[in-house]
């Protein structure tokens, strides 16, 4: 056991916990912030993605250990009025069919136009293969990172 | 005007009303949050709601709830099925606030979410449920003014009466409307009146989605909830000897090691009690980091399992025994096994004319075997569920499709009546069939009772795509006998799988051929399956669908105009009487495809597929049009061709047929989950091939086909003719037929790569 102090979403959060638990189960056990998925524990399916220092990754391949001194930012903390521009288009593209990987689509989304405002389809392709939609709204998570990128 | 029968008599309403006001807890209170979205900001929350029947409270404000009493995978039911209550009912849709109905079976008809049936099994009872509440409220105003209800008009939740002038909204009414009694018959809005069906709505909880709220089972605790996983065995005809629950109880956090039963033994099971691991061993503990490092820790012998008996109550409450044979299966075993059986006479399911003098006589004998493999469901959120069980009552809130199968199995395991059982119906994160089976209820509520504590059971995705209930793996063998003038003369299929044969011999091309023979054979196993997105109908349609494609090019015609020429005779001269299919709305959609297509005008470079299929009371046809970048095949774009009847929500429902589009995309290339002594040899995503976004389609067109007809299933029908699509467009691209699924592993033998 030891303690940490993250940097979540703003705010600077305290967890005296096992070193090598991987920031998804810190999240969604310690801190109830469960907007971030399990979906394989392995940083297969992308349904934990966080964004750490600007960038979209795996929580739950990732030990809490490591996220000392970095800031974190998950779904919960988009936007406090749901007007990220990415939410945003989700909404006008009704993306969502059973919902659960969603939360870590949009993550990745964002941590990709946070570092290329003005992606290509091939782009998009990249960034987004992380993460499985099994439900298959490829096509409308596309639409909507394009619209968002043109918000 | 159509005129229905409301089935909500006097005496379920006041059975429906007497248990709300018996303290029921309605759902969980995070669901009270449910508010409108920012641009629909409307009426705020009442002081009192009044409920009208079990799907409809209205507030003295002229709020409205409704409950939608279906289990959510994703099919977009919970945004739906209220359309359905709030056209009918005939409010203002900004002014309505959508719950998830718990299982109630004294106050909804059907909860269960499955077979692309929930609207059409709903689209009665919901109009019904919302016109007798508009009734009840027109009443109301009528006595209160003291005029003829039948002058009183209603729009968006407001009554008039012209003639006197009085105008009221549906809140200043509903106290009243509450004591009148709910009448035996309802006058339904004609079609051309719908102002909310038709038009399309966004998914009520799209803003809770985008915001990580907590909405799955897999979210869900209560104060001093315990985490607990569980271990099964590693291998289908395996069972659990022994294990060593000592050495990880010292462990950190760990709280209990134990083995378990799922049933008691002897029980009588139910279609839906599919349970793969009978015994296996729960570790609970604090949190699921813990619990997950003792499950890695523990040590479990496992010996080979003996051939088993079990007894199954099917529909009716007929009891049959069924043996489940010992032993660990190998892919190449089934596929041996299955070649043996397809050489073998076979149970004939269907014959019309003289199939064996057709194909003496015939000219040309065109045959063709096709094989697929086993199928991992995967929905992206693993089996869980929550469960707190104590002395006298059990509250279970799980993903499940269809709580009304598993209240009794929970009932006999508890020793709980069913009445102090409450099924809470969480969203889930995606169920395609497997969510069907929820045995997974009875292991977190076993594990609770034995701890006395509430409990979180999950799954991880190992446990979760090693467990069983697959898509089981099937062979058919289709041939056809020409004629010396070139003409078809006859269609013989014979097909089965492993443990069911796929066939549904009064299908399609069955009543459009002279002969006509269809034959199955099934062999037993213990590797458990159960329903997957259209069962059965996933597999015959991509063999089906593909041998009438090479079927037509051996004919010299283009594969459109050969299947309606067969839908042709099916509607002018059909072969038998039992058909299970209306050959115009069959051929409806292969037009309408055809021309969305623009099918008879060809682009340079893209090479295409055309596939149709009927199953869960809809049709479908699509083309599929792929391009090869270099080696890699690119699906450009699908068109698809729906008739579903009367569309409710057009835009989430071209969601949906998008959805099964890339999901018949992804399993027709990569889809596949291979035994070695009887041990899956896939368990997570690194291995088992899910398809991405690079895979899938670039577009996606889904058209309806305008009608009246009443409704019906939308969640599968897309999803059979996909596979077919794809290797009749691969083969248009390569000069190859693919027969094997999945095509990805033939692309190598024509040099290409997904």
């Amino acid at each position: 056991m030891a303690t940490f102090n993250l940097n979540i979403n703003g705010k600077t959060q305290s967890v005296d916990i096992d070193p090598a638990t991987p920031i998804l189960w810190v999240l969604r056990d310690h801190l109830d912030l469960v907007g971030t998925k399990y979906g394989c524990g392995i940083a297969q399916c992308g349904a934990c993605t966080i964004i750490m220092d600007g960038n979209a990754v795996r929580s739950c391949s990732i030990p809490v250990s490591a996220a000392e001194g970095t800031k974190i930012t998950t779904i919960e903390g988009l936007s406090e009025k749901v007007d990220h521009p990415v939410q945003k288009a989700w909404m006008e593209h009704d993306v969502p069919q059973c919902g659960y990987c969603q939360a870590g689509q949009i993550m990745s989304a964002v941590a990709l136009l946070e570092n290329n405002p003005n992606p290509t389809d091939e782009d998009i392709d990249n960034a987004m293969n992380g993460n499985i939609c099994r439900c298959g709204t490829y096509v409308r998570i596309k639409k909507a990172i394009k619209t968002a990128a043109n918000s | 005007m159509t005129i229905i029968k409301t089935k909500l008599n006097r005496r379920s309403f006041l059975k429906a009303s007497a248990l709300a006001g018996g303290g029921m807890i309605l759902s969980f209170s995070w669901l009270t949050g449910c508010k409108p979205t920012a641009e629909q900001e409307a009426l705020g929350l009442p002081d009192e709601w009044f409920e009208l029947n079990s799907y409809i409270k209205i507030g003295d404000n002229g709020r409205v709830t409704l409950f939608s009493p279906n289990p959510e995978f994703g099919s977009n039911v919970k945004t739906s099925m209220p359309m359905i209550l709030a056209d009918e009912l005939d409010v203002d849709w900004s002014n309505v606030i959508v719950e998830q109905a718990d299982f109630y079976p004294e106050r909804y008809e059907r909860q269960f979410t499955g077979g692309s049936q929930g609207i059409r099994q709903g689209w009665n009872p919901l109009r019904a449920a919302g016109a007798a509440a508009r009734y009840l409220l027109v009443a109301a105003a009528a006595q209160t003014w003291e005029v003829s209800a039948d002058e009183i008009k209603t729009s968006k939740g407001i009554i008039e009466h012209k003639g006197s002038g009085k105008k009221a909204h549906y809140g200043e009414m509903a106290s009243m409307a509450a004591t009148i009694e709910v009448p035996v018959e309802v006058k339904l809005k004609d079609i051309k009146d719908f102002n909310i069906i038709g038009t399309s709505k966004k998914n009520v909880d799209i803003e809770k989605i985008i915001t990580g709220k907590p909405m799955f089972a897999m979210d869900y605790k209560q104060e001093g909830t315990l985490v607990s996983a569980i271990v099964h065995p590693p291998a289908f005809g395996m069972q659990l000897k022994t294990f060593d629950g000592e050495s990880i109880k010292s462990m950190s956090g760990i709280k209990d090691v134990f083995s378990f039963h799922v049933h008691s033994d002897g029980y009588v099971q139910n279609a839906f009690d599919t349970t793969t691991h009978q015994e296996m061993v729960a570790i609970v503990g604090n949190s699921t980091w813990e619990v997950l490092q003792a499950k890695k820790a523990l040590q479990v012998e496992w010996e080979k399992a003996p051939d088993k008996e079990i007894t199954v109550s099917g529909w009716g409450g007929n009891q049959s025994k069924v043996k489940i044979p010992s032993g660990l299966e190998n892919t190449d075993g089934h596929l041996a096994r299955m070649e043996e059986y397809s050489k073998k006479p076979a149970n004939v399911l269907r014959k019309d004319g003289n199939p064996e003098e057709a194909f003496q006589k015939a000219a040309k004998v065109l045959e063709k075997t096709y094989t697929a493999p086993y199928l991992a469901h995967n929905c992206m959120e693993p089996v869980n569920c929550y469960a707190h069980v104590t002395a006298d009552k059990a509250e279970i809130y799980g993903p499940t499709q269809a709580p009304e199968f598993i209240i009794n199995t929970l009932s006999e395991r508890l020793g709980l009546p069913k009445d102090k059982i409450q099924i809470n119906l969480a969203r889930m994160g995606g169920g395609f069939g497997q969510r069907a089976y929820s045995h997974h209820m009875v292991e977190a509520a076993v594990i609770s009772q034995k701890v006395g504590a509430p409990v979180k059971m999950m799954y991880t995705r190992e446990d979760d795509m090693t467990y069983g209930i697959y898509r089981p793996t099937y062979t058919a063998t289709y041939r056809a006998a020409i004629d010396e003038n070139g003409k078809l003369t006859a269609i013989h299929v014979k097909a089965g799988g492993i443990p069911e044969t796929p066939i549904a011999p009064n299908r399609f091309p069955a009543g459009a051929v002279e002969n006509y023979l269809a034959e199955g054979w099934d062999i037993p196993s213990n590797i458990t399956i159960g329903a997957f997105r259209a069962p059965r109908s996933n597999f015959i349609a991509s063999a089906e669908q593909s041998f009438l494609d090479e079927l037509a090019e051996e004919l010299g015609k283009d594969p459109i105009d050969f299947r309606l020429e067969l839908l042709d005779r099916a509607t002018k001269n059909p072969v038998g009487t039992n058909n299970d299919y209306d050959p115009e709305r069959y051929a409806g959609v292969l037009k309408l495809v055809r021309e969305k297509a623009n099918w008879d005008s060809p682009k340079e470079g893209v090479h295409r597929g055309v596939s149709a299929y009927f199953c869960h009371n809809s049709y479908v046809a699509e083309v599929l049009d792929l391009r090869l970048e270099g080696n890699k095949p690119v699906v450009e774009n699908v068109v698809a061709a729906v008739d579903c009847g009367i569309v409710i929500n057009p835009d989430a429902a071209s969601n949906m047929g998008e959805g099964a589009i890339v999901d018949g995309i992804g399993n027709a290339f990569f889809g596949e989950l291979p035994f070695k002594d009887g041990v899956p040899q896939k368990n997570n995503f690194n291995d088992y091939k899910m398809i991405r976004m690079s895979e899938a389609p670039k577009k996606i067109e889904v058209h309806f086909v305008k009608n009246e007809h009443a409704p019906t299933g939308l969640g599968e029908p897309l999803f059979p003719p996909v596979f077919a699509a794809v290797s009749n467009a691969l083969y248009q691209a390569t000069g190859k037929r693919f027969y094997t699924q999945p095509f990805g592993k033939e692309l190598d033998n024509v040099m290409l790569r997904m």
